[in-house]
């Protein structure tokens, strides 16, 4: 892991390099690195990590701080592997224009991991080459995974009520 | 014409109108000589339920004769929603659920959990827990390769294979209801510790398998490493080298057969994997044979790690003595009032975790398990995700497979040892 000063000297350097506003936040907690950054940013920032050495991206998930705002956040967890470092980068956005640049063209793997969290968070990646729901059925509606979403009372879909409502409308 | 533009479609292929496969005129562009004169393309649904599919897979396949042109994973047949019900459920209550996701690791999921915890409330796990959980972690792992092996071998068309690796599997499983009451998904590993001490005769029923299994590893590979029909099937094919898998993901046993020794038990280690001598196997085609190879070869790794563990087990507590994360023992709570608070309160509300987010990786069969762990400050986590190597190694299918014999793509699929439970959740 950067230590608390690696984490801002990377900081600095994004600021110098991208400008003030790009990074928001840093957050040191329990040895891991988080760096917030503003969402229009992140495919420079993300670029400028991997010239850094973080080059495996080793996952992508997404986050829902119901009720704040920005309220949806997606995590891309970086992995140097030969100095065994790791670091997030975290952006939040708000729920009524969930839109994020894609990074799947210069990290392969993010393609089934930004189609879960679309799935599950409603965030929309834009640029993706295949935006699809990936674990919840096509004509789902709604995005299980966020926190106003309720549990349960759901029909389990046999063949005799596979044309009635699937997901709970919101 | 694209498979989609057919004016009859099938019930399937309806559904999923919006699957776009690659253009016509890039899945025909290598062609190799004596297909054929024909351009003709068949689009091939595969799965879901397939016993060469490990699962609930789902493929669709545009193949040119026997040349698969193409391939989408369609997933999500067996999702039932366990990140969402983790956050309905106090932190303890977590664990048997996060276990089920991938149904061949529990050991694994429940320690990226519960690692996660840790590191979130900051608690030490004793010397004799770590042990104990190394100790289960990599009997899973065997477990797990057993899995695989017997699986694999099978789809190849070795039917004795399979019973010969589970009758050893029959008695990891033995050894995991010694230690826990259950065979599958054990609930053994608690956050701060284990549930309980390994019981009386465990040691020595452990010690016995310890002794027997590398001669069965051995007997494995003689029945495999030098078959022909193995070595037809899969050396050579699919192979697929280390900088794609890592642009891709793609960690473990795939990664490590391409040449990359990347392991998070030597590379990071948690739960004192640094005590312990033990190799890192690596291929170097990147082949087929090579991911055969390397789980193989891991499986006398484990066993190593075990009598290690085994030998140096430390005395001492099995569970950390922070009463606001662990229960206290039985007999406290007949003369403790303060036990008896303790308790109560665990069992009712659960423990409060301060808030924060975490991300916890650990090395599990497949690869790279981490859990992310987002606390509120309540005693329900208000997020947890899985990062499941399957999910992610996926994805390396299409780019392994294109361009191949169609069953080529099964023994891929069966070296790729994807876990439909851990892929869809």
């Amino acid at each position: 892991m950067p230590d608390a000063t690696g984490l801002e000297l990377i900081a600095q350097e994004l600021r110098e390099a991208h400008g003030e506003d790009v990074v928001a936040e840093t957050t040191f907690f329990r040895n891991q690195a988080t760096l917030t950054v503003e969402p229009g940013s992140i495919r420079a920032v993300l670029a400028h990590l991997r010239e850094q050495g973080y080059a495996f991206m080793s996952s992508v998930h997404g986050v829902d701080y119901y009720p704040h705002e920005p309220r949806l956040g997606v995590i891309y967890e970086l992995l140097d592997m030969s100095r065994v470092d790791r670091i997030a980068v975290k952006l939040r956005v708000d729920s009524g224009d969930p839109v994020v640049a894609s990074v799947t063209e210069e990290w392969p793997t993010a393609n089934h991991q930004e189609r879960e969290v679309y799935d599950m968070f409603g965030v929309v990646f834009e640029g993706h080459p295949d935006l699809r729901r990936i674990l919840m059925p096509e004509d789902y509606e709604g995005h299980p995974q966020r926190r106003d979403f309720p549990i349960g009372g759901e029909p389990v879909i046999f063949t005799f009520n596979e044309g009635d409502s699937t997901g709970s409308s919101e | 014409m694209s498979p989609t533009e057919e004016p009859t479609l099938s019930e399937y292929r309806r559904r999923e109108q919006s699957i776009t496969l690659a253009p016509l005129h890039e899945q025909l562009e290598e062609r190799s000589e004596g297909e054929g004169s024909t351009q003709e393309l068949l689009t091939l649904n595969f799965g879901p339920h397939h016993p060469a599919t490990h699962g609930v897979l789902r493929l669709l396949v545009t193949l040119q004769g026997e040349i698969v042109r193409d391939v989408k994973p369609i997933i999500g047949y067996v999702h039932t929603g366990i990140e969402k019900t983790a956050e309905d459920k106090s932190y303890w209550k977590v664990i048997p659920v996060i276990e089920r996701m991938d149904y061949l690791s529990y050991y694994f999921n429940a320690m990226a959990f519960c690692t996660a915890i840790e590191k979130l409330a900051e608690v030490d796990v004793p010397p004799r827990a770590q042990y104990l959980r190394v100790i289960h972690l990599e009997l899973n792992r065997i477990m797990s390769h057993l899995v695989w092996l017997g699986t694999s071998a099978l789809d190849l068309g070795a039917i004795s294979m399979f019973w010969y690796c589970f009758r050893e599997r029959e008695k990891i499983l033995d050894l995991f209801e010694m230690s826990s009451g259950q065979r599958m998904h054990t609930r053994y590993f608690q956050v701060g510790g284990v549930i309980e001490d390994i019981p009386h005769g465990f040691e020595e029923k452990l010690r016995s398998f310890l002794k027997e299994m590398p001669s069965r590893v051995d007997q494995y590979g003689a029945l495999l490493n030098r078959n022909e029909i193995v070595l037809q099937r899969l050396r050579g094919t699919c192979p697929l080298d280390a900088e794609t898998l890592l642009t891709l993901g793609v960690t473990g046993p795939l990664l490590r057969a391409a040449g990359n020794p990347w392991d998070l038990r030597k590379a990071a280690p948690y739960s004192s994997y640094d005590h312990f001598d033990f190799k890192i196997p690596v291929g170097t085609q990147g082949d087929n044979y090579d991911r055969y190879a390397v789980r193989l070869a891991e499986m006398y790794e484990s066993v190593k790690i075990v009598q290690q563990a085994l030998d140096g087990l430390p005395e001492g507590a099995h569970i950390t003595d922070d009463r606001k994360i662990a229960l206290p023992p039985r007999h406290e709570l007949a003369t403790s009032m303060e036990a008896l608070i303790h308790h109560f309160k665990l069992v009712t509300e659960g423990m409060r975790v301060p808030p924060g987010e975490v991300y916890s990786p650990i090395e599990s069969p497949r690869g790279e398990l981490g859990c992310f762990v987002r606390s509120d400050g309540s005693s329900k986590p208000a997020r947890v995700h899985m990062r499941d190597p399957s999910f992610v190694n996926l994805q390396a299918t299409a780019p392994m497979v294109k361009g191949a014999y169609i069953a080529d793509m099964i023994a891929t699929l069966a070296m790729l040892d994807p876990i439909l439970g851990g892929i869809d959740r």
